[in-house]
């Protein structure tokens, strides 16, 4: 076995080597190396440990490689917020597009997109439901270090698409960028992943599958299925990252959002339900709302889900039976979300009191809010009319950051703060005062920013149809352009804001692990007396 | 209800909820999206439609390379505004040959699908270069760079056989052509009779107005040539669509 894993390991950094010297781009030399670099490594510590008796099995919870989620999950997130707030200050200010290739707002946006879905939300996705399903299967993470395969695979997966971006290869298809073999790369990480998942999920002792974990399995397969669908690609040549999509034109569109908007349904909705599902009623100490509840939502928001893609393309060449389908399951959608959003809430039932005293159930129902709010919106603005007016504009962009920034970054948030003590065996956090200020920093920052751009959306909107009495445009494009420079300005600022509130949380976290602030005497209590 | 006490059976079985969960995730993509593939009046049928030149692909490519997408639509709805603002609503077969699409979804920038002939080459090297020059609300980046980049045409010949592959009518002569196709796409002096009959309405000219063949060149062809190709004189929309 250790013989085979060396034989791989040196081809494969041979076969990197051979493709960094025939690479046609310079993203695809840079990956080439990286790859090189990274089989290369992991051969020498292969070789270092060759023959060493191998130590016997760790029983218990593997919670190692979930504090390394944690670290990344916080790294990952202030890196994408930071890049984030960087882009919004180039629409402001396009100085500080510095004239540079690398730094151009068309190349630095899909690292923002990436690099907070992906790299933050997937991370955090990973490591609470590697949290979760052992906790609640009452079962060791299945595969022994696959789960680290699926740790690492994924972070390698999230820097080669980082520098790709940067670098030029593209598909250029929203949430779906990374050229070709990052995708077969995230393909075989996947299927990893989905192997841990349900074999931890075989080997459990309890007898029902809990609720966080159906979403968690519906996730991980339905993104598997939209990635592989969605990415269907011709590379140009297998030492260039140039590829061309299978399909084009109006059916590459429809399959683009598709997966787009489902990449929103299941990444960033399913996947931190599940996340939900476990963390409100352990942080309220309340079981959930209903149950029946669950199991209705559950299956009417995976089926319809699905369906509501062509809403991205409301009044475009897609043919209007599909714009139809799409809208009106959009609009049905409306009522699975909002079941998620109530069993979450009603499960602080009796519990409410709690909000007064506890920042981080605090930050979890606010999130719950956002979800409401931000899935009543959707909703809405998937009616064709409105669209009519929404699409194109900044309001979707502050629509998303309200989902984004509000749901999927403040659950999050919680799920990290209630994870880094116990995973790091500490009473509790260093600081709840540190908490509260994430808390306001986090809220007023959302509050900037979704405002900002429904006024900058509403207004670019209205200004592009306003048409004179004579029935001529009033404005020019430039106009609508120049316009939107102070809600700029407060959107940039906003999210300045909800930087500097996970820049607190890091610190706090990282307080909590070290141990800072601990009183040392529990250790002396604990000695029994013999 | 009965109906919940028959869920024990799928939340007890990993298999179970497996398989179910994909199969109920599967329907939706698959009523939406396989129709689209042999519904006859999902492309309209027009005159004037034809693959990029070798030239035009190429800056295709630089403009998906460049994100451009993220500011820029190349779809124009049939409303009053932007019918007056960009001309004819776009049609799904002018992105036939787009692997992949670029409709966009957001307009930083104004949209783009009918930009072609509409300036001149002067003016998009000059506001590609410096868009605050021409435009002084403009806050797109500067791409000068694309001017000093110069293109390998050798590389071009690739590119035509992997659409080819994926279905772009490109025939065997339009790819044993491709390098030379390029590099006169730029030469008016040249021999570019040929390569305009292969693809008519092919326009000829020094786009960037410099000696070399640069990725300025290449970009400058492929916007002067967006949402120029169809005959709209013989265009009949269909109401059933």
């Amino acid at each position: 076995m250790d013989i085979l894993k060396l034989i791989v390991l040196s081809f494969i950094t041979i076969f990197a080597a051979m493709a960094a010297n025939f690479g046609q781009d310079l993203a695809y030399i840079i990956h080439a190396l990286i790859i090189m670099a990274v089989s290369f490594f992991l051969f020498v510590r292969e070789v270092r440990c060759f023959g060493d008796s191998k130590p016997v099995v760790e029983t218990g919870y593997q919670d190692s490689v979930i504090r390394a989620g944690v670290i990344a999950t916080s790294f990952w997130g202030v890196v994408g917020f930071l890049v984030g707030v960087f882009i919004a200050f180039q629409l402001a200010f396009p100085a500080l597009n510095f004239d540079l290739p690398f730094t151009t707002f068309g190349r630095v946006r899909p690292l923002h997109t990436s690099a907070v879905i992906f790299a933050f939300g997937g991370n955090a996705l990973i490591a609470t439901s590697f949290y979760i399903v052992q906790r609640t299967s009452a079962a060791r993470l299945w595969g022994g270090n696959l789960c680290w395969f699926v740790f690492w695979g994924y972070q390698l997966f999230i820097v080669l698409a980082a520098t790709g971006y940067l670098l030029g290869a593209t598909q250029s298809k929203e949430y779906a960028e990374p050229e070709w073999y990052v995708d077969i790369w995230l393909t075989i990480v996947w299927v990893a992943y989905l192997a841990v998942f349900m074999g931890t999920i075989f080997k459990r002792k309890e007898p029902h599958i809990y609720v966080a974990n159906w979403f968690f399995l519906s996730f991980i397969v339905t993104i598997a299925m939209l990635h592989l669908v969605n990415n269907l690609a011709m590379p140009v040549s297998i030492y260039g990252s140039k590829s061309v999509q299978l399909f084009s034109g109006v059916q590459d569109a429809l399959t683009q959002w598709w997966y787009g908007h489902n990449a929103v349904g299941f990444f960033l909705t399913a996947g931190f339900l599940g996340m939900m599902y476990y963390f409100v009623p352990k942080q309220a100490n309340r079981p959930v709302f209903s149950y029946k509840l669950s199991i209705i939502h559950f299956w009417s928001l995976i089926f319809l889900y699905i369906w509501a893609g062509p809403h991205h393309l409301h009044y475009t060449a897609l043919p209007d039976w599909a714009q139809t389908l799409g809208m009106t399951f959009s609009i049905m959608l409306w009522m699975p979300s909002w079941g998620g959003m109530i069993n979450g809430l009603m499960t602080l039932n009796g519990a409410w009191d709690k909000l007064r005293t506890d920042p981080i159930l605090r930050m979890m129902v606010l999130s719950l809010a956002f979800y409401g709010m931000s899935t009543f919106e959707g909703p809405m603005m998937s009616i064709k009319v409105v669209n009519s007016l929404s699409h194109y504009t900044e309001w979707t962009i502050g629509h998303v950051h309200s989902g984004a920034l509000g749901w999927n970054g403040m659950i999050t948030f919680g799920a990290l703060y209630y994870l880094t003590p116990r995973l790091w065996g500490r009473e509790r956090l260093y600081s709840m005062s540190m908490v509260n200020w994430h808390f306001w920093l986090a809220t007023i920052g959302i509050v900037f920013y979704a405002a900002s751009l429904w006024v900058a959306g509403i207004m670019e909107g209205l200004m592009w149809r306003e048409v004179d009495p004579q029935g001529f445009l009033v404005n020019s494009f430039a106009d609508t352009v120049a316009a939107k420079f102070p809600m700029f300005i407060v959107r940039g600022t906003g999210g300045l804001l909800y930087l500097a509130g996970a820049i607190i949380m890091c610190v706090n976290l990282w307080l909590t692990a070290t141990g800072a602030g601990e009183r040392k005497s529990s250790a002396a209590v604990a000695v029994p007396a013999e | 209800m009965s109906l919940f006490r028959h869920h024990k059976k799928i939340e007890t079985n990993a298999t179970l909820l497996l398989v179910l969960s994909l199969g109920v995730v599967a329907i939706g993509g698959a009523v939406e999206i396989a129709p689209l593939f042999y519904l006859e009046n999902t492309i309209e049928k027009v005159e004037g439609m034809r693959p990029y030149t070798p030239l035009e692909l190429e800056g295709r490519n630089i403009y998906v390379r460049e994100g451009c997408y993220l500011c820029h639509s190349q779809m124009i709805r049939p409303l009053r505004d932007e019918v007056e603002r960009y001309g004819h609503y776009s049609l799904a077969v002018e992105s036939i040959y787009d692997h992949p699409f670029q409709w966009g979804s957001k307009r930083t920038g104004p949209d783009l699908a009918r930009v072609g002939a509409r300036y001149s080459d002067e003016w998009h090297v000059d506001h590609l270069v410096d868009p605050r020059s021409v435009v002084p609300e403009s806050i797109m980046p500067t791409y000068g760079f694309l001017k000093e980049t110069a293109l390998k045409p050798e590389r071009i010949q690739a590119v035509l056989i992997a659409n080819s592959r994926v279905g772009v009518p490109y025939t065997q002569e339009m790819i044993e052509q491709a390098e030379s196709d390029m590099e006169v796409q730029v030469d008016p002096d040249g021999d570019w009779e040929e390569m305009v009959a292969r693809y008519p309405k092919a326009q000829v000219r020094n786009f960037d107005g410099q000696e070399e063949l640069t990725e300025m060149d290449a970009l400058v062809a492929y916007l002067q040539m967006l949402g120029t190709l169809v005959d709209f004189s013989t265009f009949q929309p269909n109401a059933s669509r």
